[in-house]
């Protein structure tokens, strides 16, 4: 990923900060710190609970059923005194207290492994919406300069997938760790409670076994890298071959295709058998060593028994938990070479949160303007990176006027109204624009956008139906439930019937409820167009642009609304931009741009007397009058 | 709602695993051998306590070493050759899966190469890849590894139940009196975390579209200034997340908690009963240390059976999809005895082909698009003969790519015949017809690969003179030379390392090495530069010199000369003649070309001050 420095944007000049990877994990984990301690306490508390159990399997099988002295650890026989059950002798015709025992134990065990379980994911639920709500967040005030130079696939990626990266290293992975060093210990700490010269046998495989699976787990993690690799490139082949299937049959290579597909698929296959090669030689000595292990202890043991330093009980205890040491220590080595994975996904959004916003702190405006005073564009240069896009522009559009922008493609247009909106910012040497004599730097962009309407010229719309996005920034109002109601919805009449949008909407089976957007039904680009007018005129800005928004409508719609617009936004400071002369010729002035220049400005009649590049346009489009 | 329209019809008898007949059949040696070696490898497991017993009983108990090498021993044996039969199962099972895939996957993609374009028109690209790639994928995995687990544990459960009654009938029955009522329970939550998970998926399917719409749309949102509302909005989907994810995972919590429950039940059961019989001198100690571990180790094993039987459920949703694709027959097909003289398209007879003039003519065609309801063409008929040009003219979206496709036959007429050479197309083959074609596309389509694989798409055995010359011919020469490893150059997924232009220029190349008798052009509608564009109109010119050739035209510049010249609207052919007449006629296609006079002065008079 190329990362260029941001360029400096003017009242938001903070410099690019770099947040560490500690500190950004802290963030992320503000809320849910606390949960993920309950939970990590819990998987301890489950950890101990379960080695009791065979502790008490011991002392029923030696000391109740046998005649052994009881020799359990020091805080069990004063808990098993506690509660009356200390005495072998008392249990002894009364077995099922034993069985009650277990199954307290059982139900605490299972308890806590619920507990566990559910702040687990609580915390981590938490500490994903907290991660999420902050990208988004950050994302949509970053400025449009930083849009246009990633990827939206990228960033998607890197708000999912890595999410779920570090999701996962937090709380399983790092729960994990916990949880199996903690049950390592305690399964040490029993066996060698039980005996501790055969614990040293059973821990003696335990370092080879950490080995090797670090070894694998590095080895497995290359190989599904590839595996992956090769399924991206298989799934792409299959894709070219649907997406290009006309040039396919039109050459008549469909089994050059076949082959070439079966060729890959074999080779795919192959990756993959390598794969499961590693991992079947990786089970396999897992299965050897831990059954070899269970032979050396089985062999210890019975040897021990003979000799009387151990007892049949204890035996059996041992062995359980022997049990419990394989599963932690296998898994060690491979939340181990996982957690590896994590450092990279961290960066990547690193490389978000790091971005600057537009607006970090908002700056408080020394004065506010009258939105509906005049507006000028005073020695305005502007460009994008190398690339010069308007060269000195200047005019002044008196309150409540009508602006009509003419230009060719590539001549700057909509950078002169985005520069208005403040989608880019201009540098303190490139010129300045003023409302009421405020320089629009100095407003918050918040407050100049919400009295600024423009309508795109490929307008976005979200998913949801007609009437939430047209009613998307209508404040919700206050009063009654219901007068708010009639109020919003008088207010998404008024608006599409303006757009010309009420008759298009009736033909919809369910009017504005239909569902529009990504997964929606899909509008044609007029009707994206009107939706987006009404979307604007709903709030009642008092300057309005109209970045040739009317371009996909025909031209007696196009008409019908710029009829209705005059009607009803009479006092709206309002700039048009078209290459329609017909749309444009009732300005109060019209700005003719050509290569980022100002060419030629005036009304219509001072601009036909002229006889410049606005005549002979007119004179081709000719539009009736 | 295309996946709605395709998952109904009915459902298959046995989760649909005896319509896979056919990709197992051939593996069938290598499923009873795995079968039989994971029954034997739980038996194994089943009577590892056994051992213990017996140390217990005889050597514990007894006090004395003896016969202890020799068990140990044994254990050892049996260790080996069940690590063993875990490695060699392991191996034919992942063997099973992958070929599984590979065949399947052939099958789907091969089969797909035959279906007519109707299907393309009603199943989205999106659609049928997951069909290739994921649905096989599942497939495999279910007849390998999930049908391995449920060996594994199946054959556990019932080894274990014998072993319990050979050792104890009492304890046995108390153990298994158990097993019905954690079925029960397992099913009960079972059911509950499929539809919670699914909930889960949903939210997060959400969140990912609000992603896509805040970067995408940031434009919008600022210029609305409607950061707020929308970051509201996310908040409530990322609540609702929060919400689900944590009801399933207490669910799912509360599942192993119950299941680890009724571990304990048992064993506490055991521990009881077996401790009285023990009492009684019935049972030895051994034998209840075996029916301790038995108690806690069979309710893995349950559960994973029921976990298996839920998916394989899930999965016939897979099955019947691929099916339902192979048994799709194209509506464009063949007849048996054209097949038998001149071979189908993954086996060409190419020697009873004959040679293609390109004399085409259309004879009383009507035609309605199989997903259509409207008669597009109507009693058309129109004669094109060999060397002739025909431009197809109208707005985008109007219909123009019809005719040409009935001349590809991608599709075929609802009534009358399209002939080729005099001859009903459909008396030869499709592969014997698009051999002779060359088509370049509107938005060319190359290949990933290097250049020269893709100018050698319609022509394999071309050399590299040929190619050159191909090149020179459409100016592409220099778009070769540019490049650093010329003709070896890797184009890019989709030609993504050349630009619109230099690709276009690419295409045509590829056409003319095919060295076609009928060529298709769909122009671009994509704007290039004027210098481009000129290299490409001179391109265009000289491909169609001397072939029978199809313009499908968006700049009406380059269809004067044609021959034939057919105006579309709405889907239908309103005018017909040469560009004289038409333009005499002052009709739609003046209209046309009048609208687009206009654009282009428009467009340079820009130019002039620059």
């Amino acid at each position: 990923m190329e990362k260029t420095e941001p360029k400096q944007i003017p009242g938001a000049s903070v410099p690019d900060k770099k947040t560490s990877a500690v500190t950004l994990i802290l963030k992320f984990l503000k809320g849910s710190k606390g949960l993920f301690l309950l939970s990590i306490f819990f998987a301890a508390t489950m950890s101990f609970l379960e080695l009791v159990n065979p502790r008490l399997i011991a002392y029923t099988v030696d000391s109740v059923l046998g005649d052994r002295e009881p020799d359990l650890p020091r805080i069990m026989q004063r808990v098993m005194d506690l509660v009356g059950l200390g005495d072998p002798a008392f249990l002894r015709p009364r077995l099922y207290l034993i069985a009650i025992a277990v199954l307290v134990v059982a139900l605490l065990s299972a308890l806590c492994r619920y507990l566990f379980r559910t702040f687990n994911s609580r915390a981590e639920e938490r500490m994903v919406r907290n991660m999420r709500e902050r990208l988004y967040d950050h994302i949509i005030h970053l400025p449009i300069t930083w849009h246009n130079r990633n990827q939206t696939g990228d960033i998607i990626q890197r708000c999912t997938s890595d999410v779920d990266t570090i999701r996962n290293f937090l709380s399983e992975q790092l729960v994990t760790l916990v949880r199996v060093v903690i049950l390592i210990v305690l399964a040490i700490w029993f066996m060698a409670g039980v005996h501790v010269g055969l614990t040293v046998v059973a821990v003696l495989l335990v370092p080879f076994i950490i080995g090797y699976s670090l070894y694998f787990h590095n080895k497995i993690g290359e190989s599904f890298q590839h595996v992956d690799e090769m399924e991206g490139r298989l799934s792409a082949m299959a894709q070219e071959n649907l997406a290009g299937v006309r040039v396919v049959r039109a050459f008549g290579r469909e089994k050059y295709e076949k082959d070439r597909f079966e060729k890959m698929n074999e080779t795919y296959m192959n990756t993959w058998i390598h794969l499961m090669k590693l991992l079947s030689r990786f089970w396999a000595l897992g299965d050897l060593t831990s059954g070899l292990q269970v032979l050396l202890i089985v062999l210890a043991g019975a040897i021990l028994c003979v000799r009387g330093e151990l007892t049949a009980g204890e035996y059996i205890a041992f062995i359980s938990y022997n049990a419990m040491l394989t599963w932690p220590v296998r898994m060690l080595g491979r939340v181990i070479s996982d957690m590896s994975k994590a450092g990279i996904s961290i960066e990547r959004i690193r490389y978000i949160i790091d971005s600057v916003p537009e607006e970090p702190q908002a700056p408080v405006p020394e004065r506010v303007p009258d939105f509906s005073g005049d507006i000028t564009f005073d020695h305005v240069s502007f460009g994008y990176e190398q690339e010069e896009v308007l060269r000195d522009v200047s005019f002044t559009l008196p309150g409540g006027r009508t602006l009509g922008i003419l230009g060719g493609t590539g001549s700057g247009k909509s950078t002169l109204v985005q520069l208005l909106d403040r989608l880019y910012d201009l540098d303190a040497d490139q010129g300045a624009i003023r409302i009421d004599g405020v320089d629009i730097r100095e407003l918050p962009r918040k407050v100049l956008r919400e009295h600024v309407g423009m309508v795109l010229q490929e307008p976005f719309l979200f998913s949801g139906s007609l009437e939430e996005n047209i009613l998307l920034t209508l404040e919700r109002g206050t009063g009654k439930e219901q007068e708010r109601k009639e109020y919003r919805q008088k207010r998404l009449h008024q608006a599409a019937s303006v757009a010309a949008l009420e008759d298009t909407v009736r033909k919809f089976a369910k009017g504005y409820d239909t569902y529009v957007g990504e997964r929606g039904v899909t509008l044609s680009g007029g009707q994206k167009q009107r939706t987006a007018i009404a979307q604007v005129l709903v709030s009642r800005p008092p300057i309005m642009i109209f970045d040739d928004s009317l371009s996909a409508v025909d031209a007696q719609t196009d008409a019908y609304i710029r009829k209705q617009l005059q009607k009803t936004q009479a006092g709206t400071t309002t700039i048009l931009i078209s290459h329609r002369i017909s749309t444009l010729m009732k300005a109060d002035l019209i700005c003719v741009l050509d290569h980022g220049r100002v060419a030629e400005l005036g009304t219509h009649a001072q601009l036909m007397e002229k006889g410049g590049i606005y005549r002979q346009i007119y004179d081709l489009q000719k539009p009736e009058m | 709602m295309e996946e709605k329209k395709n998952t109904k019809g009915k459902s298959l008898p046995w989760f649909g695993i005896p319509a896979l007949g056919r990709f197992l059949k051939p593996y069938r040696r290598r499923i009873a051998g795995m079968v039989l070696l994971g029954s034997v490898s739980s038996l194994i497991d089943s009577i590892y306590p056994l051992f213990n017993k017996h140390i217990l009983n005889v050597n514990v108990g007894g006090m004395t070493l003896k016969g202890l090498p020799l068990t140990l021993l044994l254990y050892l044996l049996i260790l080996g050759f069940q690590v063993w039969d875990n490695y060699i199962t392991m191996f034919l099972c992942s063997r099973l899966e992958l070929w599984m895939n590979r065949d399947l996957r052939d099958a789907v993609f091969g089969h797909v190469q035959t279906l007519s374009f109707s299907y393309f028109n009603q199943n989205s690209v999106g659609y049928i890849h997951s069909r290739v790639m994921s649905d096989t994928g599942k497939i495999g995995e279910l007849v390998s590894w999930r049908m391995m687990d449920f060996v594994w544990n199946f054959a556990y459960i019932l080894s274990v139940v014998v072993v319990m009654f050979l050792t104890d009938v009492r304890l046995a029955m108390f153990i298994l009196a158990l097993v019905p009522i954690a079925v029960l329970i397992i099913l009960f939550f079972q059911k509950k975390l499929v539809v919670l998970n699914h909930r889960v998926r949903e939210i997060n399917a959400t969140i990912t579209s609000d992603f896509n719409e805040g970067i995408t749309g940031v434009r919008s949102i600022k210029a609305l200034a409607a950061e707020e509302k929308l970051f509201g909005d996310f908040r409530g989907d990322t609540k609702d997340m929060e919400k689900a994810a944590v009801k399933t995972a207490r669910n799912s919590a509360l599942f192993s908690s119950s299941v680890t429950m009724f571990s304990a039940l048992a064993l506490a059961l055991v521990l009881w009963q077996g401790g009285m019989l023990n009492q009684q001198n019935l049972m030895r100690i051994g034998t209840l240390s075996v029916f301790l571990s038995y108690a806690l180790g069979i309710m893995d094993p349950i559960q994973n059976v029921i976990n298996t039987l839920s998916a394989l459920i899930t999965i016939q949703v897979n099955i019947e999809r691929v099916t339902r694709l192979l048994g799709t027959e194209s509506d464009v097909k063949d007849s048996p005895e054209v097949i038998r003289t001149y071979g189908d398209s993954f086996f060409p007879k190419k020697e009873n082909w004959e040679p293609l003039d390109g004399h085409i003519e259309f004879r009383d065609v009507s035609f309605r698009y199989p997903d259509g309801e409207e008669m597009v063409l109507e009693h058309f008929n129109l004669d094109v003969p060999q060397g002739a040009s025909v431009a197809i003219v109208g707005e985008t979206g109007a219909g123009k790519s019809t005719l040409v496709n009935l001349v590809c036959r991608f599709f075929e007429p609802t009534q009358g015949q399209v002939l080729i050479d005099g001859r009903d197309a459909r008396e030869r083959s499709q592969l014997w017809l698009h051999s002779h074609i060359g088509y370049v596309l509107q938005t060319p389509h190359l290949f990933t690969g290097t250049v020269r694989e893709n100018l050698c798409y319609g022509n394999p055995d071309a050399t590299d003179a040929q190619i050159m010359e191909a090149l020179a011919l459409v100016s592409a020469d220099q778009v070769v030379n540019r490049l650093e490893k010329g003709l070896d150059s890797e184009v890019g997924e989709g030609g993504s390392n050349l630009s619109t232009g230099e690709r276009q220029l690419i295409s045509f190349a590829r056409a003319i090495l095919a060295d076609p008798r009928i060529l298709v052009l769909d122009e671009a509608t994509s704007s290039v530069d004027t210098v481009t564009e000129k290299t490409i109109q001179e391109a265009t010119k000289k491909v169609t010199q001397g072939r029978t050739s199809f313009l499908i035209a968006h700049r009406l510049s380059t269809v004067t000369d044609c021959d034939t010249i057919l105006a579309v609207k709405d889907g239908k052919i309103v005018e017909q003649g040469t560009h004289h007449e038409l333009m005499e006629q002052k009709g739609y296609y003046y209209q046309l070309v009048m609208q687009q006079y206009e654009d282009e002065q428009i467009a340079s008079m820009w130019g002039k001050d620059a």
